[in-house]
């Protein structure tokens, strides 16, 4: 079961990055876009092709995954499913730090300056959220420490761009909401896979001891799982992912909700086998998005967290109701 | 709009005839405490005011991004465009785009102040109309003549000297773009060559995503100047694919603060253009 899942996933994913790179306003055929992109057949076809749909395309892989494996990584640890990273701040901190890199000059002086600002703004939110929630993660702390990190982190990035000398800047806060891959470039992939990769590593590598957890902290203590260690990989895999994704798109909101909650039957709700299909799940439902967005609104730039919120946010009150139901609210 | 002006005109001339108590047949005198809250309108003041006749111009122009006239702009105090900080200079005469603020104009009318609209400069041809507008509204008409003079003798010049065949594109932060019916446009054509965002069916000013952009591989990409601080939006002006296209030329062209407002600046850049055309 697993692995046939896992099989379908990689091929769904294959499938919609190939729709992905086919689709766009410069009305290229599809069999002449794939030549330009393998072979480089005409100047202005290749550029369009290599340049401004593979990156998106690449980064609808890369933001999906981290978002959909951060997700089922932090409800594995809380064992709550209403842990997301949008949710509960960490992607808005993360675009907190970014805009700060960006605004200070900080960004433009160093490469890697953007994703570890974001990265850093990632781990203070993370660490708040667990402090506050606690190891056990009770839903209404959770959902609750959540909105304050999310209210003070958009409250904080629509100051520091309004203080911007740059006329552009304040208009973009819907950018850093919301998100977006409109017009990246490849230079935006290479400085986000590193931390992407890596924290997938921390987090995939972790899945045995989020199934020990499942049977209580006691029982996976006494099976050598190490809490503390744990608790310390999740913060670093989490915020490295969140933090990259979100530096180069913008924070985009319920991928790492609906994704785990779709897939989590499917897996027989074991964390170890949830956490791959969530990376690829996550990357399904980003590059569906990214194509709806070109599709509904070919010459504007309709918001990715647009399109999610209105997927996740009906999900999202399904959770709250049947958290309530089970008396865990 | 021609006909909004003499209104206007009329009306001026009617308030000054009842306030002049031997008014009779005397015209309205020019006005003598000018304020303009608006960059272009900034400009065709300097150009045109006699001496100590225009007494504050707006805060633009003393940016070094946007204003062409810096140096002569630095001589005269600056104005936000509130209506509150506008009245306590006691002008007679405020002269304000067709643009400003409703809020604005429509105060500083109920306040009693005379408030002029210049329309927007959309073509060539508008440029003589709105010097001349300025000259009649300041009093001074025989200085717009001349220097309406000079500027289509300048102008006829330029066009006198290109056929245009290569191609170039405008391309602004947000991939904002100019099309027929733009002054930029008229600018770009008028130095021989034919403007991209006209061809892809663009009316005036609006945004081509980048990829239909590439796809009309312009010869020339004239881009906005970026602004101090960050912007996802001035991202696309060193995108790869952006920097592909200019690279395949030796020039680029930057359009900046002699491209905004229908003044002879325009001239200038018109030339730049032309020079850059010679050289490819």
């Amino acid at each position: 079961m697993g692995r046939a899942l896992l099989a379908g996933l990689v091929g769904l994913v294959a499938l919609l990055f190939t729709v992905s790179l086919l689709v766009g306003p410069a009305g290229l055929a599809p069999t002449e876009a794939l030549l330009a992109l393998i072979h480089g057949n005409g100047l202005a076809e290749t550029l369009v092709m290599r340049e401004i749909r593979l990156p998106r395309a690449l980064l609808a892989v890369l933001v999906g995954s981290a978002l959909g494996l951060a997700g089922a990584a932090m409800q594995g640890y809380l064992r709550n499913p209403l842990a997301e990273p949008g949710l509960i701040g960490v992607s808005g901190s993360a675009a907190l730090g970014a805009v700060i890199a960006l605004q200070t000059g900080f960004a433009a002086a160093h490469l890697l300056a953007l994703p570890i600002a974001a990265l850093t703004g990632a781990v203070v939110a993370v660490l708040i959220i667990l402090a506050l929630a606690g190891p056990r993660g009770g839903s209404i702390t959770l959902i609750l420490a959540g909105i304050a990190v999310s209210a003070l982190a958009g409250a904080l990035t629509a100051l520091v761009l309004n203080l911007s000398p740059n006329p552009f800047a304040a208009a973009e806060i819907v950018f850093w909401m919301m998100g977006s891959l409109q017009d990246r470039s490849m230079i935006h992939f290479w400085i986000a896979a590193p931390f992407i990769a890596l924290g997938a590593l921390l987090l995939l590598t972790q899945g045995r001891k989020f199934d020990a957890l499942t049977l209580g902290e006691d029982a996976a203590a006494s099976m050598g799982v190490h809490l503390g260690r744990l608790r310390l990989t999740l913060v670093l895999g989490v915020a490295s992912m969140v933090g990259a994704a979100t530096a180069v798109a913008g924070a985009i909101g319920f991928v790492g909700l609906v994704v785990p909650h779709i897939l989590r039957p499917l897996v027989g709700a074991r964390p170890s086998a949830l956490l791959p299909a969530s990376a690829l799940g996550g990357a399904v439902l980003v590059l569906m998005a990214d194509i709806a967005v070109r599709v509904i609104l070919p010459t504007r730039d309709l918001k990715l967290g647009v399109l999610t919120a209105i997927v996740g946010a009906p999900l999202f009150f399904h959770l709250i109701y049947k958290t309530r139901m089970q008396g865990q609210l | 709009m021609r006909g909004q002006a003499i209104t206007r005109s009329l009306h001026a001339l009617v308030l000054a005839c009842l306030t002049l108590p031997f008014g009779g047949a005397a015209l309205a005198l020019p006005p003598q405490r000018v304020v303009s809250i608006n960059l272009c309108t900034d400009q065709l003041a300097m150009l045109l005011a006699a001496p100590g006749q225009l007494i504050s111009i707006s805060r633009i122009s003393h940016d070094p991004n946007v204003s062409v006239m810096l140096e002569e702009a630095l001589a005269y105090p600056i104005n936000y465009g509130q209506a509150e900080e506008v009245f306590r200079l006691e002008p007679d005469l405020v002269l304000a785009s067709a643009f400003t603020s409703p809020h604005t104009v429509g105060l500083l009318s109920r306040l009693g102040i005379e408030v002029a609209q210049l329309p927007i400069a959309s073509n060539l041809d508008d440029i003589p109309r709105n010097i001349r507008e300025i000259g009649h509204l300041l009093g001074r008409e025989a200085a717009a003549e001349e220097l309406v003079g000079q500027f289509e003798a300048d102008l006829a010049q330029i066009r006198a000297a290109q056929p245009g065949v290569r191609r170039a594109a405008l391309h602004y932060a947000n991939n904002y773009t100019s099309g027929v019916n733009s002054l930029a446009h008229e600018i770009i054509t008028a130095a021989g060559f034919e403007n991209v965002a006209a061809e892809a069916g663009l009316s005036g000013g609006g945004t081509l995503p980048m990829e239909r952009l590439v796809m009309l591989m312009p010869d020339l990409v004239i881009s906005g100047q970026p602004y101090p601080g960050a912007s996802r939006s001035e991202e696309v002006l060193r995108h790869p694919a952006m920097v592909a296209l200019r690279d395949r030329h030796a020039a680029g062209a930057l359009a900046d603060a002699e491209w905004v407002c229908g003044t002879p600046a325009v001239l200038r850049a018109i030339m730049r253009l032309v020079m850059l055309h010679d050289e490819g």
